[in-house]
């Protein structure tokens, strides 16, 4: 009983220390983005005269309602597509899992571990030969492409958890495939299907590689990138700096914070799976 | 559940088996064949897709690999010489150093604290407190790197938290420009790293271990067994497939790591923090040697499916 009690009393502490641990590094540039700009402020330490308005300044420096656009529009020119395709490819590849068409699985689980890093080079000269260097789309199409091994497992491990009799009963039913797919194979798929946006949605957001490579113009990249360039002009005002990154990285963790246990979940899983 | 097709095959077996099993196995029926179409068909735009971004770039790094190419003019085939090069050359062997270096903070630290946490609280976290730890502690996944590379610089600076706490336990003395520093600055950028995914593997673990049947446990502590040997002969290996997780994304984040250098370091002071990722785009964009980034590309690609598939195969489900 008493080491039940202890354990449980060391387990909270353990975990308030990490939660500590994880905070400090926000609380440390908030702090930082009340100090004078221009200064070199301490770690963390409440400035005397909080300078709210170097947050209006970074809003206004970093352009933030057009890269809340361009991030916007990227993630819609991305997500939707790369769910449906990956649905649909799941499904399809869940339906030949045991005959002669297995090694196209294989084919899709081969880019799994593949570093981003390991194409860019030639990526950069075919989006350049596509000509939508420095457009939205030089980091739309790619993405889609570079998803698909991970959302082509995951819904294919969704599809083969779904009883088979589900789909044959629909045969005899005389439903065609491409009925059968959307009135009963994606409304049961949806929770999968949830999950799978969601990453999608973060790893797209947060996507820094392409942009830096693919795309010149911050306003045209996503969040992250047009981060890397904020960085660039103006990384020597920390104050500055600081205010720009934490308003770049609080609407993933407003959109967190509202769906937290859907997030949860969908990281969770996301990495058991992958 | 597949039983119905097989009825129906019985009688017609029966009467002339061999044949009919030899015919099977030539040649697929028209439903087979019917089904595969049909799911060729679902499968082909991810395929597209996936072909035109993943599959034909992939395969141009390994052309370019093998060409001496400054990204304009002509293309020079050269062999191996550029695997050679990267296999060879003191610094681009450094720079993979740095990238495994860096393993020992994204993956030992996360999981061994993960792991100590874990089997502290063997158990769910429900609650309130439950749910602000499992927020707080996922923060690091949601935000893009960049902003942790961002938080860390300032934390990591000469005037940043990090010295001010070591000041203000006496240990000002150590206070330094960590990212600045020859020796100090790739372990700070493993400590980056550490921070980022330290959530996410405390959290798979502990739920990983909420699993594990507790009368396990309490056979063995009435066996006499004390906490260590609980860790060595249960927890461990009930968690083998969650470790194998935690190992396996923590060592791609390592290998594969490019936000975090870019912003906090750039390779810098001299190579010390370089990693492949950064270097690849280095050599690709600004010294315009595109063949030899193509090669350390697929070294790096090679690399990390060598540490990968002996985790996934230690880690594989017992049948």
């Amino acid at each position: 009983m008493i080491e039940a009690r202890t354990n449980a009393l060391l387990a909270r502490l353990m975990l308030i220390a990490l939660m500590a641990v994880t905070l400090l590094p926000f609380l440390s540039m908030f702090s930082a983005a009340l100090a004078p700009s221009g200064t070199y402020p301490a770690g963390l330490q409440w400035p005397s005269d909080p300078q709210w308005g170097n947050f209006v300044r970074a809003f206004e420096l970093a352009n933030m309602t057009k890269l809340l656009w361009s991030s916007s529009l990227i993630v819609l020119g991305v997500v939707p597509v790369s769910v449906l395709i990956a649905t649909m490819a799941g499904f399809g590849l869940s339906r030949i899992d045991k005959g002669r068409g297995k090694w196209l699985y294989l084919v899709f689980v081969l880019g799994l571990t593949l570093p981003f890093e390991a194409v860019i080079t030639p990526l950069y000269y075919e989006v350049k030969a596509l000509g939508i260097l420095n457009t939205r789309m030089a980091l739309i199409l790619p993405l889609i492409g570079l998803f698909m091994p991970f959302s082509v497992y995951w819904m294919r491990a969704h599809f083969l958890n779904v009883p088979s009799e589900l789909g044959e009963a629909a045969e005899v039913d005389g439903a065609s495939e491409w009925k059968q797919f959307w009135l009963i194979q994606v409304p049961i798929a949806r929770p999968a299907i949830m999950s799978l946006s969601i990453l999608l949605f973060l790893w797209t957001w947060n996507q820094f590689l392409l942009p830096v490579v693919l795309v010149q113009d911050p306003e045209q990249r996503t969040m992250a990138g047009a981060l890397g360039a904020f960085q660039g002009q103006w990384g020597t005002d920390v104050p500055l700096l600081c205010a720009g990154a934490l308003l770049i990285l609080t609407p993933t963790v407003l959109l967190f914070l509202i769906f937290q246990r859907q997030f949860v979940a969908a990281l969770l899983q996301g990495s058991v799976k992958g | 559940m597949s039983d119905r097709p097989l009825d129906r095959d019985a009688p017609r077996r029966a009467e002339n088996p061999p044949q009919q099993a030899a015919v099977k196995r030539r040649a697929p029926t028209d439903r087979d064949r019917r089904k595969l179409r049909v799911a060729i068909a679902f499968i082909a735009p991810a395929l597209v897709f996936y072909a035109a971004f993943v599959l034909v770039p992939l395969g141009m790094s390994v052309y370019y690999s093998l060409q001496r190419w400054d990204g304009i003019g002509r293309l020079r085939f050269v062999g191996l010489k550029n695997y050679l090069i990267v296999l060879t050359d003191p610094d681009l062997l450094q720079i993979i150093g740095n990238a495994f270096n860096l393993i020992l903070y994204f993956t030992l630290i996360p999981i061994a604290l993960g792991l100590a946490v874990a089997s502290v609280i063997r158990g769910h976290m429900s609650g309130t407190f439950g749910t602000v730890t499992r927020t707080v502690l996922f923060l690091p996944q949601v935000i893009p790197l960049v902003a942790a590379g961002i938080a860390w610089s300032w934390m990591f600076a000469s005037t940043g938290l990090v010295n001010q706490l070591l000041t203000a336990v006496g240990l000002g003395s150590l206070a330094r420009g960590w990212l600045g520093d020859f020796t100090f600055a790739l372990p700070a950028v493993g400590m980056i790293g550490a921070w980022v995914l330290l959530g996410l593997c405390t959290m798979l673990l502990v739920t990983g271990i909420a699993k594990i049947d507790t009368s396990i446990y309490e056979a063995a502590e009435l066996d006499g067994a004390g906490k260590w040997q609980e860790l060595i002969y249960i927890t461990i290996p009930a968690l083998r497939q969650e470790i194998g997780v935690c190992v396996t994304v923590t060592v791609i984040a390592a290998l594969a790591s490019f936000d975090i250098v870019y912003i906090a370091t750039a390779g810098g002071p001299g190579i010390s923090t370089m990693v492949p990722g950064l270097e690849i785009y280095r050599l690709a964009f600004a010294h315009r040697q595109v063949g030899l980034a193509s090669a350390l590309a697929i070294v790096l690609m090679v690399l990390v499916l060598l540490c990968i598939l002996p985790v996934q195969w230690f880690a594989r489900p017992k049948r």
